[in-house]
């Protein structure tokens, strides 16, 4: 059951995100990422990253796509524009690195399941006490550090993302 | 009993939880609109819908068939696909959430335990959260899609006002979390059904009576009702971001605004009042009349938040754009903040 | 059977019941097709000009301010849920994260991001408002 929803939504996360990509209205290519975002919380769902899954659907899906379809709007984007490909070093350059990452994407399947050590919240002990609740014991002992960082680099990214936003956007974008 | 029959008997109950759910919801929503009506017209000295049927009690059934008779117009001008789907996108969401509200506490009978949920989610009220944070792409969808003037205005505003007011919604809730320590909304209405210093229900309203206030009025603003219906504000947008929508797909947007305003009522009796708790009374331990006792207590609590609803629609007037975005952004979302820290204060200190 | 299955079933059936009503309309609905059915609304005129309006910079910013600030709240769920157990460091901790917060939030606040334009009449002879 498991194993058989995991290649659904599998497969359907990787259809949605070609759609993203060759689909010419941008609305649409929007939407099919959305669509990529919910698969790929639901394959977190049925790995047992309940919280993961959530967090998925609320932050990419929920926020993030949402300035998305925002600047569609704002833009009044019905029909992609075409840009002309940049130099021809750039597309070699693009294509010798979109190849090696294939690549290696393909050696790291070929070598067959990632082991390691388990860590201190191993899935049965999740399982009892809680996603979120393992989460929240890690982020309040081992990661005290990295959380309090993370929130400053939030704050630097909102003020710069912000400082950018408010200059006169292009109008030929 | 075998395994395999066991994971059978599991699949029938959550099927008929489903349909029993999906079937009292869609009642309750049919005789909302007419409660909506009626109550308005109570309040305004006027009498409402009285002819279909008894006191006007089959006036739904008549809208329902009205609704389903209707032709379909796809304005030429609109971007069909979208146009189609968005109503969806506020239908499912206002619905789903209802698989993890607790309306009774659990029970066992011949040998089975049943939940009063249809999903005990450990994540429960998260699902919550991210199923509403859904709702926007309807409304910006259905407003850019029809490609009209009132429909891209009105889905836009409301959009940018949903959003504000998800901040504070979530933000009212760590306060309730805090303090049960468990986000399974099961859990958090157990955690009530205590008494505090012995004669007090111990509902989080009266732990957190600021975080109740923020989370109601949130949740108003994000059920775009009034006093904050910007978004199909009348005199101005004409419908709104549904104004090109018909028939079946115009009954979606309104199933799924009525079925959104049942699901915060719900929440707010789930979080703040206890759910299906009735004070000073063990339910657990009154066998069936127990369950039954605790099913009526949440309904009546959600009534009323329903009730509180229409009652607030003809109490106070519609609100400014930029007096909703200040009190979403300079009022609430500070007070949330401070509610936070103040419960955390006195959490710290107690401890 | 988990949650994760049973909502599933839940969305299945809902797709199901709203497929099946939309359908019955379908049947049901009587089909009368002339010209001016399928013109956008503009309260009975023909619709003049494009239906898209230049919009205010404003909504974009707050969408922005809104992401940031919602993955700050995703992170603090986790640690509300446990936030008994940790008692004095738990609420340090807390502090610091939400002073950090509101740190953002008055620099949007003093720059001016979450002012709305206020429907104002341009008379003269009425007194400006202040911070005008």
């Amino acid at each position: 059951m498991v194993t058989v929803l995991l290649y659904l939504f599998g497969i359907l996360a990787i259809l949605s995100a070609l759609g993203m990509v060759f689909h010419r209205n941008p609305v649409y290519s929007a939407l099919f990422l959305v669509v990529t975002f919910f698969s790929l919380a639901s394959i977190y769902a049925l790995l047992g990253a309940q919280f993961l899954s959530i967090i998925q659907v609320m932050v990419y899906a929920g926020a993030i796509m949402v300035l998305f379809v925002f600047v569609i709007m704002l833009l009044n984007l019905r029909k992609e524009v075409r840009l002309p490909i940049g130099k021809p070093a750039q597309v070699i350059f693009g294509v010798i690195f979109g190849l090696l990452l294939f690549v290696e994407g393909l050696l790291i399947i070929k070598s067959g399941s990632i082991s390691g050590t388990l860590g201190r919240y191993p899935q049965a002990k999740v399982n009892v006490i809680g996603n979120v609740e393992a989460l929240g014991n890690l982020l309040f002992t081992k990661y005290l550090f990295p959380f309090e960082l993370a929130s400053i680099i939030l704050l630097v990214g909102m003020i710069g993302a912000i400082i950018l936003g408010r200059k006169k956007m292009p109008k030929e974008l | 009993m075998t395994q395999t029959g066991n994971i059978i008997l599991d699949v029938v109950i959550i099927v008929i939880k489903i349909v029993i759910v999906l079937g009292v919801n869609l009642t309750i929503v049919a005789y909302l609109t007419l409660a909506e009506r009626r109550v308005s017209a109570f309040m305004q000295d006027r009498l409402g819908p009285n002819r279909v049927g008894p006191a006007g009690l089959l006036q739904p059934i008549a809208d329902g068939i009205k609704f389903f008779t209707k032709e379909e117009i796809i304005p030429a001008q609109s971007s069909k696909l979208i146009y189609l789907m968005a109503p969806s996108f506020v239908l499912f969401p206002a619905f789903l959430t209802y698989a993890v509200i607790p309306v009774g506490p659990t029970f066992s009978a011949w040998g089975y335990s049943f939940q009063m949920e249809i999903a005990n989610l450990n994540i429960g009220i998260l699902y919550i959260l991210a199923l509403t944070s859904f709702v926007v792409y309807g409304v910006v969808l259905a407003g850019w899609s029809s490609n009209s003037k009132y429909p891209l205005i009105g889905g836009l505003r409301s959009a940018a006002q949903m959003i504000s007011y998800e901040l504070p919604l979530g933000l009212s809730i760590i306060g309730v979390l805090m303090i049960v320590g468990s986000l399974r909304l099961s859990e958090i209405v157990n955690f009530q059904t205590h008494l505090l210093w012995g004669f007090l229900p111990r509902w989080n309203v009266v732990l957190q009576p600021l975080g109740f206030l923020i989370f109601l009025i949130a949740a108003f603003a994000e059920s775009n009702r009034l006093p904050f219906d910007m978004a199909e504000a009348e005199p101005e947008l004409v419908g709104g971001y549904h104004t090109e929508y018909g028939s079946m797909k115009f009954a979606s947007f309104m199933l799924g605004e009525y079925a959104g305003m049942i699901t915060s009522a719900a929440l707010m009796t789930t979080l703040f009042f206890g759910g299906w708790d009735f004070p000073w009374v063990n339910e657990s331990a009154l066998g069936v009349w127990g369950i039954l006792l605790a099913v009526i207590a949440f309904s009546l609590k959600t009534g009323f938040f329903l009730f509180l609803y229409l009652w607030v629609r003809w109490t106070l007037p519609r609100f400014r754009y930029d007096q909703l975005m200040r009190l979403g952004w300079k009022i609430l979302l500070p007070l949330a903040l401070v509610n936070i820290v103040v419960t955390a204060i006195v959490m710290a200190f107690l401890a | 059977m988990t949650g994760f299955y049973i909502v599933l079933l839940f969305l299945l059936t809902g797709i199901f019941i709203a497929g099946m009503s939309l359908a019955v309309s379908r049947i049901l609905q009587t089909r009368k097709a002339y010209p001016e059915k399928y013109i956008s609304y503009e309260c009975g005129e023909l619709p003049a000009g494009e239906s898209w309006i230049q919009f205010n910079n404003r909504f974009y910013i707050i969408a922005l301010i809104f992401i940031i600030f919602d993955v700050e709240v995703l992170f603090m769920f986790p640690w509300a849920v446990v936030f008994d157990e940790y008692g004095l460091l738990a609420f340090v901790e807390m502090l610091i994260f939400i002073v950090i917060l509101l740190v953002g939030l008055a620099y949007v606040w003093a720059k001016g991001d979450l002012n709305w334009i206020k429907p104002r009449p341009q008379l003269a002879h009425l007194p400006k408002e202040k911070g005008e």
